[in-house]
């Protein structure tokens, strides 16, 4: 005896009101995963935070003194990298004096990282740059905010040393520096606490700081209210540095990434479309 | 006093940090920065404590979960080592019936992984410059160990929150109600807004209606509703935490005391 057609449609909505993670999973690696084999350019449209940010750093004088003040660690490095990656490129490309510290113990490490991918650029292959001259990688120091309020003071005693254990009294760059009232610009990755906020409470608000900052998608919304006055700019999550490379005229892995973003994303709100019809296809039969 | 000389320092060193953010000059300013130093002093400690809490918590785990592994292989009779060896993948990933013994092999690696770090840094073992050289220098083993097993395991551990989020999504995302519906769809503005699909889906709207555009939707949201919640809630948090402050400050909070018992 044939299936009743009714019955039949509704036990075709429960299983879509279930459908096994798994499946879900595998979607989700093929939406990820393809795009990376092929080199597909989408147009992405600046946000006016970003805009802000890239404007704030155009206006910045060549040879500025700028703090680069990196506060995240490996695992908010696929969208966090790549916004330090295009901003030692705006440095390299303005010949901005950099000083580089963290908040997070693997901020340092992550931020050479940042900084070699950006000197291997073609576009910057005659860029020549002297440690301690050029640059310094002043390392990591724990505290947390009072480490920005003893910065704001006094940054030879907060970090007596730069990260390869050098007395920051021998590196030239760091000599005519006493606090924070010496930087020109300050630019902050941060992937939490301390981050992006403290710079702000302690930082900016406190000692005048001018400063931008990139942020995971997560805690974007967190750093959106202080856009305008405290915060001169905001990149939030890798659409934020897709749109930062952009905007700034150095295309990288962001843009890249973009692309199996925008698939998940759609894959998500299928799923999401399809719980739905399932859920109202079948609401009738649980509310009897 | 055990009580009462916490309590005291508590007041002398809040109080003189608010009257140092209100007169940064001598001598409140200076006695803001020695507290600040202080603080570096005691942080110092945290972190040796925390390296002594892992070891201690994994060690105890490990200790009793060998333990417990070794009892079962025993159970089977003959010799014990041989069972031990043959029943590893069980004994050592959940296969013990009591809770406390299970996962005793990912303790193993947790303090395999502590003190492989812990002596690649400080023995700057492999460092091509030898004592002299920092251990970031490339090459050096603790470098090695960064790029090639502490980056790339942190890295995949976050990216398996897409994966959740995507199945989580697909489940709590159901228009049950009003106000699940209205998050519906600020979710579906906000999912495509931030991608340039966004674009794509509106972008055969006409100029005068751009406004209705995803991605000018999704800046909508962003600017103006999440705007205003998230200010509430940092003045919010900012007037809680002037009154919790002002409160432990005077003594009348005294639960980071722990308990009266003695």
């Amino acid at each position: 005896m044939a299936e009743n057609p009714t019955e039949m449609k509704t036990g075709l909505f429960d299983r879509l009101m279930r459908i096994d993670r798994r499946v879900i999973f595998v979607f989700i690696s093929v939406a990820l995963i393809v795009p990376l084999f092929f080199n597909v350019s989408q147009r992405i449209q600046v946000s006016p935070e970003v805009q802000m940010l890239n404007d704030a750093m155009s206006k910045v004088p060549d040879g500025a003194l700028v703090l680069y003040a990196m506060d995240y660690d490996p695992p908010s490095a696929p969208e966090l990298q790549p916004m330090a990656v295009a901003a030692f490129k705006v440095a390299l490309a303005k010949k901005f004096k950099m000083v580089i510290i963290g908040l997070w113990p693997q901020g340092p490490q992550q931020a050479n990282m940042a900084f070699e991918t950006a000197t291997h650029d073609p576009l910057f292959k005659d860029v020549k740059l002297t440690y301690g001259v050029d640059y310094v990688n002043l390392g990591f120091q724990s505290g947390n905010e009072a480490v920005i309020q003893k910065m704001g003071s006094d940054i030879p005693t907060t970090f007596p040393r730069d990260y390869a254990g050098t007395p920051v009294d021998q590196l030239p760059l760091m000599k005519g520096i006493k606090n924070l009232g010496n930087f020109d610009f300050m630019v902050n990755i941060s992937a939490g606490y301390p981050g992006t906020r403290e710079w702000v409470q302690f930082g900016a608000d406190r000692f005048g700081l001018k400063m931008v900052s990139g942020s995971t998608a997560v805690q974007t919304t967190e750093m959106s209210p202080y856009v305008g006055k405290q915060l001169l700019g905001l990149m939030g999550g890798m659409r934020g540095a897709a749109e930062f490379e952009q905007v700034s005229g150095y295309p990288g892995r962001a843009i890249k990434f973009m692309v199996g973003q925008s698939v998940a994303h759609v894959i998500v709100i299928v799923f999401i479309v399809i719980g739905n019809i399932a859920y109202f296809a079948t609401r009738k039969k649980r509310g009897a | 006093m055990r009580r009462q000389v916490p309590l005291l320092i508590t007041l002398v060193v809040g109080a003189v940090l608010i009257i140092a953010a209100f007169i940064p000059r001598a001598p409140f300013g200076g006695l803001g920065e020695n507290f600040s130093l202080y603080f570096d002093i005691i942080a110092v400690f945290a972190f040796l404590l925390g390296g002594g809490n892992l070891i201690r918590i994994h060690g105890m785990r490990l200790v009793r979960g060998v333990g417990m592994a070794i009892t079962e292989a025993k159970k089977g009779g003959g010799a014990w080592p041989l069972r031990f060896v043959i029943e590893f993948p069980f004994l050592a990933f959940g296969g013990l019936k009591d809770r406390r013994g299970r996962d005793w092999f990912f303790s193993l690696i947790t303090l395999l992984g502590f003190f492989a770090m812990l002596a690649a840094g400080l023995l700057k073992l492999g460092n091509p410059k030898g004592w002299q050289g920092n251990v970031t220098t490339p090459g050096a083993m603790f470098q090695e160990f960064y790029d090639s097993m502490f980056n790339p395991l942190q890295a995949t551990m976050y990216a398996l929150l897409a994966f959740f989020v995507a199945s989580a999504s697909y489940r709590a995302f159901r228009a049950k109600s009003v106000e699940a519906t209205i998050l519906l769809v600020t979710a579906f503005i906000i999912l495509l807004g931030r991608t340039p699909a966004g674009a794509y889906v509106t972008a055969w709207m006409p100029e005068s209606l751009s406004f209705l555009t995803i991605p000018n939707l999704a800046n909508w949201v962003m600017a103006i509703p999440n705007l205003a919640g998230q200010r509430a809630i940092i003045i919010g948090i900012a007037l809680g935490v002037i009154a919790m402050s002002l409160r432990v400050i005077i003594g009348i909070e005294r639960t980071y005391l722990g308990s009266d018992e003695k």
